[in-house]
Order: structure tokens, then sequence, then C-alpha cells
């Protein structure tokens, strides 16, 4: 019989473990989801980073050995990300005849989430470096943490505060566009999409299909010009 | 579903190639999106089924795959403590801020516009 040191350390070491506890998480995380008929603050994401990170911190593990397993998930964003193309080319008929309106919201609205997240950070006196990570705030992943490297940002908790605009986005958003009568399908996902990346628009997806693929366009459409103007607006303000 | 699997890494690769020999910005995946979007336009007529079957899964699931990475945030819990204010404060109401304001401006742009 194998002691049970040995056996931890095997699931220690194999990706088997962390891919295991990630897949079980999200599936409790729809079940709870389910069980709280669909409330808003009820978003499987954030439910099932609370399990996994209130798992960690009660084991005593360290987030890279779990990382090391979860990555194979991870990985997955890249071909998703690029798999937005699909949604966006159905509903392409659609979309055409708004390319402009779209255009003009996503850049003024990307600017406009900037420069919330910069004020008010610069208004409570955070640390320098915690005002330069919040800018990116509410585009992708990558694109976010690359642009907090370029203007002193921490790139991880850039990812941290990215995550977790999205989880907001995604779980009040809806709410907050009936409070601003927003009703056209199109402005709600461009609304969801500039400002909460792709966790919104994973919500945006599953309630209406002409939402999803405006919200995966004006993801795609913050992400590049985010990544072109705020290290260049970002150093005429504070160079 | 390995095909379209491969469609999908081929333009994710192109993209990722493209962003580093061209010094853009923009991360790979998004290139990629905008490469197989013009690829599915120069094609023409409906997207391939076995395509459509096989991104409608990857996208049903968007969320799981932002999991891992969200968990991250145990690692910055000593910075969350102490910037707990500003850094909620931005993410809430900045972000809430931000869709509201997106949402009236893209109604009344797609009113006059569209």
């Amino acid at each position: 019989m194998t002691g049970l040191a040995e056996i931890w350390v095997y699931l220690a070491r194999e990706p088997l473990a962390a891919l295991t506890a990630t897949l079980v998480a999200w599936v409790l995380a729809l079940r709870l989801q389910h069980l709280l008929r669909g409330h808003p603050l009820a978003n499987p994401v954030l439910l099932a980073v609370a399990l996994l990170a209130g798992g960690l911190l009660a084991a005593g593990l360290d987030y890279r050995d779990y990382f090391q397993g979860a990555q194979f998930v991870h990985f997955l964003l890249g071909p998703a990300t690029v798999a937005l193309a699909v949604p966006l080319y159905r509903q392409w008929q659609v979309v055409r005849r708004s390319t402009a309106a779209a255009l003009l919201a996503v850049a003024g609205g990307g600017i406009l989430a900037a420069a919330a997240g910069v004020g008010i950070a610069l208004a409570l006196h955070a640390a320098p470096e915690v005002t330069a990570s919040l800018a990116p705030r509410s585009v992708t992943t990558p694109v976010a943490m690359g642009i907090a490297e370029r203007i002193g940002g921490l790139p991880s908790l850039t990812a941290a505060v990215v995550i977790l605009s999205g989880i907001i986005g995604a779980a009040l958003g809806p709410a907050v566009l009936n409070l601003a009568r927003v009703r056209d399908w199109r402005a709600r996902g461009l609304a969801i999409g500039t400002a909460a990346h792709g966790i919104g628009t994973a919500r945006a997806l599953s309630v209406n299909a002409t939402a999803g693929a405006f919200s995966g366009l004006a993801m795609g459409l913050n992400a590049i010009a985010t990544a072109l103007l705020l290290p260049l607006l970002w150093r005429l303000a504070f160079g | 579903m390995i095909g379209a699997l491969a469609a999908l890494l081929v333009c994710q690769l192109a993209g990722e190639v493209a962003a580093r020999a061209l010094g853009l910005p923009v991360p790979g995946p998004v290139i990629g999106m905008v490469l197989l979007f013009a690829a599915l336009m120069l094609r023409g007529r409906e997207a391939p089924e076995d395509l459509t079957r096989t991104a409608d899964g990857l996208l049903g699931n968007l969320g799981l795959l932002f999991v891992p990475a969200g968990v991250g945030v145990v690692i910055h819990l000593p910075v969350l403590a102490r910037d707990w204010a500003p850094i909620s404060l931005a993410v809430l109401a900045g972000t809430l801020a931000a869709i509201a304001a997106t949402g009236r401006l893209a109604q009344w742009l797609l009113r006059r516009l569209a």
C-alpha cells in the first residue's frame, strides 16, 4: 500500500488533480447558479474562482502548482478568442449596418472605462503601480497585462482586476443597462463587450445571439484601440 | 472537430507570428480572430458546420476558460487588503459607469448613424 504522503506528492506533481478540480468546481458553480435561479450575483466564474481560491488557501497550496495543471484550460482562451469570428460572421448582415456606430461607441466607452478607473484610484490615493494596473482593466486579460507592463503597473495584479471587472460587468451589467433604459440588443452587447471583455461576452452570448456578436466585436475592437492608445495617452497625462 | 480546432490554432499561430514580426501591441488571438473573419468573408457562403459546432462548443463554456487565471487573485491578497478601497471602487463603479455610458452612447449612435 502506498502512504498518504506519497499519494499527495503524486497529486501535487501531476496536472490531473488541478485540472479535475477546475472542471469539478465549474460544474458545481453551474449547479449553484441553477439552484439560485440564475441570480445575477451567482455568476459561475465568480463561484468557481471562490471555490478554488478558498480550497487553495484552506489546503495551503501554492497557486503556481495549481496553475501547472489548470494551464490546459487556460490555453483554450486563445482558440476561443479566435472562434469569436464565427458568431460575428453569422451576424454580419446585422453588424455591417452598424459598423460606424460600433466603432465610435467602443472608442468612447473604452476611453471612459479607463479614465473612470484611473480617476477613482487617483482620488483615493492608491499606490502608483496600483493605479497603472487599474487603467487597462476593461480589456481582455493578455492585452491588459501587456499594457500594464508598459505603463508601470503589475501585470499579475492587472489580470486579477481585469477578471474582477469582467465578473462585475457580467453579473450587474444587464441590471445597469435596464436602469439606463438601453433596450437595443446591439447597444447592450457593445456596452458589455467594451467594459467586461470575454466574461461579459460569455454572458451576452448566453442571453441573445445579436448581443453576443456585438459583445465579441466590441471586445476585439476595444482590445485593439486600448493597446494602441492607452500607452500614448498615459505618457501625455503622466509622462 | 479536429479540423476546426486545427483551423482555429492556425489562425492563432499566424496571429502570434504577425504580432511579433510586425511589433504590433495587439495580442495574437485578436489578430487570429480578424484573420479567421477575413477567411470566412473571402470564402463567402455559410461558415462550415464543423467550425460552427466547435466554435459554439468553446464559446458555450467561455467562462470556464477564465477560471485558472481568476484563481490567481490569491497571490494578490496583500495588495488587495492594502488598497482595497480604490481597487474595489474602480472595479465596481468604474465598470458599471462605463457600461451605462457606453450603452447610452451606442444606442444614440445606432439611432443616428444606422
